[in-house]
């Protein structure tokens, strides 16, 4: 917990605070490390095996290659959601298949199957992207404001 | 009667008559799997939706525990019910069906005891021959209300807790054969300023032990009056921390006493992480498990104290800590 989050707690309520975390389990954060690395390593090695795939079997190259890859991983995490595999490969994974584009994925086909019973427009349509929503808003904004700055720069005679 | 500051002793000793607990398919392969009435093999219990199937398991507990009690529908006086989904849809809707005066509660997981209390308070009071309690949750209802769920795939720690699918409910009568609530301790708010949802042990510990605490200094008896004393959902994060809590402040308990719902649900090798918890989990252990325990002599007093964390989805997004209450009833044979 952060030091200006503490100071708000009453003495009793820190002390308690200690006394509690000294029993509690810790996330193993270095097994999750290693089971994210070999996770986010498998998602990555599909990934790059897709793009060879594309661009040696088909007319694409490095460039252009990414959108059917990401496609196609798109399509294999939806179908895992569906048959609700993706959630235990997330528990086991952690960060390893959330980052990917798969995790994206995920994450709007579970959200649209849990609010299915609410109707297609206000279930679906307004929940799916109950968790992606803010990737995105954020990602674009980010986006914005790197390109800015980066015009800012060239137009200055930088880079 | 009241004893003390917050206990209630029931002088005629309200009878429970009858009590049936509901499961669904992690249940069935839990630890206690013998002792429901009912085990569903599927989530969606046929039904359109995650909420409809806890109605769903809330009607099939109320009905079987009527059955068991030997009653008809009509014959129950008063329903009281409370559950974890927003405005206490399960609950409200299962009246519905029963078509009897019903109150409708609500206190987290803490709201088979609040329940259990309140309808003793009426049967001993002389307000009415028979009363009917009752609550559910659905895992999956209750994770798409409150948590950020696995499946949109984020990581559990191990401190987080598996709510449990499922409803108990038990009829309550002024007279009648079975195990008696004797007394019933209201707890206080206490909130030791937790904030993380992953973490409802933690949070809800210091609770049930100053309930625990209030329930002994009020009765002015010790531990060993009782042949088992069990807290609601506190999983073994909170169960550790409870029973080092009472021992810190002079009220040892002995490790084979004291026990947790969300302990004794689900077998070790289930991956439940720190254990049961949602208001089905006390609710299905005691009006199931325990009350079978106790018909059967190998128990004679049991005290319950069913915890409940008050949060909402909002409050935690607003940053608020975590308010958490426990309530304590004993049941005699």
């Amino acid at each position: 917990m952060s030091s200006s989050k503490r100071k708000n707690l009453t003495p009793v309520q820190q002390q308690y605070q200690d006394f509690a975390r000294a029993r509690e389990p810790q996330r193993p954060i270095a097994i999750n490390c290693v089971r994210a690395f070999i996770v986010g390593g498998i998602i990555c090695t599909i990934g790059q095996g897709l793009q060879l795939f594309f661009i040696t079997y088909f007319n694409f190259d490095e460039k252009t290659a990414g959108d059917p890859t990401v496609a196609v991983l798109i399509l294999i995490s939806v179908i895992l959601t569906s048959l609700g595999l993706y959630d235990h490969i997330a528990q086991w994974g952690g960060a390893g298949s959330a980052v990917p584009v798969t995790g994206f994925a995920n994450t709007i086909t579970s959200a649209s199957l849990d609010h299915k019973s609410e109707g297609f427009v206000l279930g679906v349509g307004g929940n799916m992207f109950k968790i992606a929503g803010p990737v995105i808003v954020f990602g674009v904004f980010s986006a914005f404001i790197v390109a800015i700055v980066k015009v800012i720069i060239t137009s200055l005679g930088g880079m | 009667m009241l004893q003390g500051h917050q206990t209630w002793v029931f002088q005629s000793k309200p009878t429970i008559i009858g009590s049936a607990a509901i499961g669904g398919p992690f249940e069935a392969q839990g630890n206690l799997a013998d002792d429901f009435d009912l085990l569903h093999g599927d989530i969606w219990l046929g039904q359109d939706s995650y909420e409809q199937a806890e109605k769903k398991l809330l009607e099939q507990a109320c009905e079987t525990a009527i059955k068991k009690a030997g009653l008809k529908q009509e014959d129950v006086q008063f329903f009281l019910s409370g559950d974890l989904i927003n405005q206490i849809i399960p609950s409200s809707f299962t009246a519905r069906t029963l078509a009897v005066p019903y109150l409708g509660i609500y206190g987290a997981c803490s709201s088979s005891m609040e329940g259990l209390a309140l309808a003793s308070l009426i049967i001993d009071s002389g307000f009415a021959q028979n009363a009917l309690v009752g609550t559910s949750s659905h895992n999956a209802a209750a994770e798409k209300q409150y948590r950020y769920p696995t499946e949109y795939g984020a990581q559990k720690p191990p401190t987080a807790q598996w709510t449990v699918t499922g409803a108990g409910a038990a009829v309550i009568a002024k007279q009648g054969k079975g195990p008696r609530v004797a007394a019933s301790t209201i707890g206080r708010v206490v909130d030791m300023g937790l904030s993380d949802p992953f973490n409802m042990g933690a949070a809800m510990a210091p609770a049930a032990v100053d309930t625990i605490e209030a329930h002994f200094r009020d009765l002015n008896i010790c531990p060993s009056y009782y042949d088992l004393i069990t807290t609601g959902d506190l999983g073994k994060v909170g169960h550790r921390i409870a029973g080092d809590l009472l021992t810190k402040h002079g009220l040892s308990i002995p490790v084979e006493k004291l026990t947790d719902c969300g302990i004794l649900m689900y077998k070790e090798d289930q991956p439940v992480f720190a254990g049961a918890s949602g208001c089905a989990c006390v609710a299905t252990t005691t009006f199931g498990h325990l009350l079978n325990r106790m018909r059967r002599g190998e128990l004679n007093r049991i005290l319950v104290i069913a915890t409940g964390a008050l949060l909402s989805p909002m409050s935690y997004q607003q940053k608020e800590t975590i308010p958490c209450v426990a309530h304590a009833v004993a049941i005699e044979m």
